[in-house]
């Protein structure tokens, strides 16, 4: 059912945990799949005075693929700037796991939306400029959340 | 590393000695039971002695078992055959919310066909309501089907007082037995059952088989046409290897079998709740499934808790969507109240008559260890 890579990051998960006084904290979830991620972030500028995750962390309630899609997440997020982290796609989480089962694709959507929504929580917090399509898909993700909190 | 299996309600494994009793009808006494040779006429007789075994362990006579392919098959017999035949009584079917898929899925094309259903909702435990039958029963309902023993969360159901009330009224009562038989008595007759679906594989018998009694006298519709097998109600070939390793099983299954995993059924539930916090059993206490623990783990996902417990030998199963072809969790645990985040949470155990308490302390520690490591990953956990 699962590919090798996504029993490994399950079974030893990468940068599991939380990072306290986090910069950025992203949650999204689905409560009636049982799938909740949250993601800590702690940024710093690098030489080119970009800003890049330097540390990245998660929490996860979810099945095999929730995990090793939030553990696959921060691998792949880890050192990028927040333009780069924002640049990853669920099928390039999909794709680092050497594939997903089609019913357990969207556990790599959460990984990407709770990514972007801990990006979008760093930029609130310090009132710095935030892209339309970012505000556009916090949206979209609090109104999925809304939607399953209240079937649940 | 050592494996254990611990999914005995989703199959169980060939008794030897069941084996050895079919390898003969494979390779010698191999006839179809239809013809007129020798070799049929061998067939023939396994065939029949067969039945007579199968009837005898629910106080049926042999000529009110029809052989089918299994439990799924059986239940759509049931409920298609007798809905049919029965249209010019009545059009109404009354089941619970926790039956088995093929139950449900039988009853949904039924409404499609024209039939009216009443879904009987459950209590906390999983027991359908007397009242709430007595109240269901109409004028036209002329099926009540309700399952014996859930095969989630192992409750059993009160179906010698369903039966009555069935009787009372007389409306047909079916029963899907698939996991309680050979476990929990069954007398057709004390219970008033019409009809009894039955089989092979979760009894330490071959799949691919299973029965269905139908009390003489029922009308069913038949949905399997061919050459008149199974008394015109269920045509095909018989499967007479199958069966004599059917009838086989019935045979080997023995009271101190079933007091033995009662026995580790009650080491693990004690264990799991002593030992493992935010933990909770489901189904009813003692009226349960001699094989059956099913619990729900606060903060974990079913799922995650299967595929580490497989990696580390342990086999068992979970109500949790993320296993399944769909993504809502298991209607069973939601019927009986449970909320979603529960009832992904759900662990099933099913123990059997090989596994021993060695076995049992094994899947206690893991399962606590592996339920911290879980919890540790959990946002909600640890």
């Amino acid at each position: 059912m699962y590919t090798e890579e996504v029993m490994k990051q399950f079974m030893h998960p990468k940068n599991m945990g939380e990072i306290k006084n986090a910069d950025g904290i992203g949650k999204a979830g689905n409560f009636i799949c049982g799938d909740i991620m949250w993601i800590f972030i702690k940024v710093e500028k690098n030489k080119k005075e970009e800003v890049i995750l330097k540390d990245i962390k998660f929490k996860t309630l979810g099945c095999a693929a929730a995990i090793a899609t939030s553990s696959m997440i921060t691998e792949l997020a880890k050192g990028e700037t927040l333009e780069g982290a924002l640049k990853i796609t669920k099928q390039d989480v999909a794709n680092a796991l050497g594939g997903l089962p089609p019913i357990k694709i969207h556990c790599s959507v959460l990984a990407a939306d709770a990514l972007s929504e801990a990006v979008y929580d760093y930029l609130s917090k310090n009132d710095l400029p935030i892209s339309r399509e970012l505000v556009k898909t916090h949206e979209r993700i609090g109104k999925e959340l809304e939607t399953t909190e209240k079937k649940a | 590393m050592k494996r254990i299996y611990l999914d005995h309600a989703a199959t169980t494994s060939v008794d030897p000695v069941v084996v050895e009793a079919m390898l003969n009808h494979f390779t010698k006494k191999f006839g179809n039971a239809s013809s007129i040779h020798q070799f049929g006429q061998e067939a023939k007789v396994a065939l029949e002695n067969s039945r007579e075994i199968i009837a005898k362990k629910i106080n049926a006579d042999s000529k009110e078992i029809v052989f089918t392919s299994g439990g799924t098959e059986s239940n759509n017999l049931a409920l298609k055959g007798v809905a049919f035949a029965n249209r010019n009584k009545g059009k109404h079917i009354i089941t619970s919310r926790i039956e088995h898929e093929c139950i449900l899925n039988s009853c949904k094309w039924l409404e499609k066909q024209g039939f009216e259903v009443t879904r009987l909702p459950v209590d906390q435990y999983g027991f359908v309501r007397l009242e709430d039958l007595e109240k269901a029963i109409r004028k036209d309902t002329i099926l009540v089907s309700v399952i014996h023993a859930n095969n989630e969360v192992g409750t059993i159901e009160p179906i010698e007082k369903i039966g009555k009330i069935c009787k009372e009224h007389d409306v047909h009562f079916h029963t899907d037995a698939c996991q309680s038989f050979t476990k929990v008595p069954l007398d057709v007759k004390k219970r008033n059952l019409d009809l009894v679906t039955i089989n092979s594989h979760k009894i330490y018998g071959p799949m691919g088989v299973g029965a269905l009694y139908i009390k003489e006298g029922v009308k069913i519709e038949t949905w399997q046409h061919g050459g008149g097998h199974e008394k015109d109600i269920r045509s095909g070939t018989e499967n007479v290897p199958g069966i004599v390793g059917f009838a086989k099983a019935v045979e080997i299954a023995k009271e101190h079998d079933i007091q033995r995993m009662a026995k580790l059924r009650d080491v693990l539930i004690k264990g799991v709740l002593e030992e493992i916090p935010n933990t909770k059993l489901n189904g009813h206490p003692t009226m349960r499934l001699c094989n059956n623990a099913n619990f729900s783990f606060k903060y974990i996902e079913g799922e995650s808790l299967v595929l580490r417990l497989d990696a580390r030998g342990i086999a068992c199963s979970t109500g949790s969507a993320c296993s399944s072809h769909t993504l809502g969790p298991s209607h069973v645990l939601l019927s009986i109240g449970l909320t979603p985040e529960d009832a992904h949470s759900s662990l099933r155990i099913t123990v059997g008559k090989g596994n021993t308490e060695e076995e049992m302390e094994y899947t206690i520690n893991t399962l606590r260890e592996e339920i911290k490591n879980l919890r540790k990953i959990s946002p909600f956990g640890d």
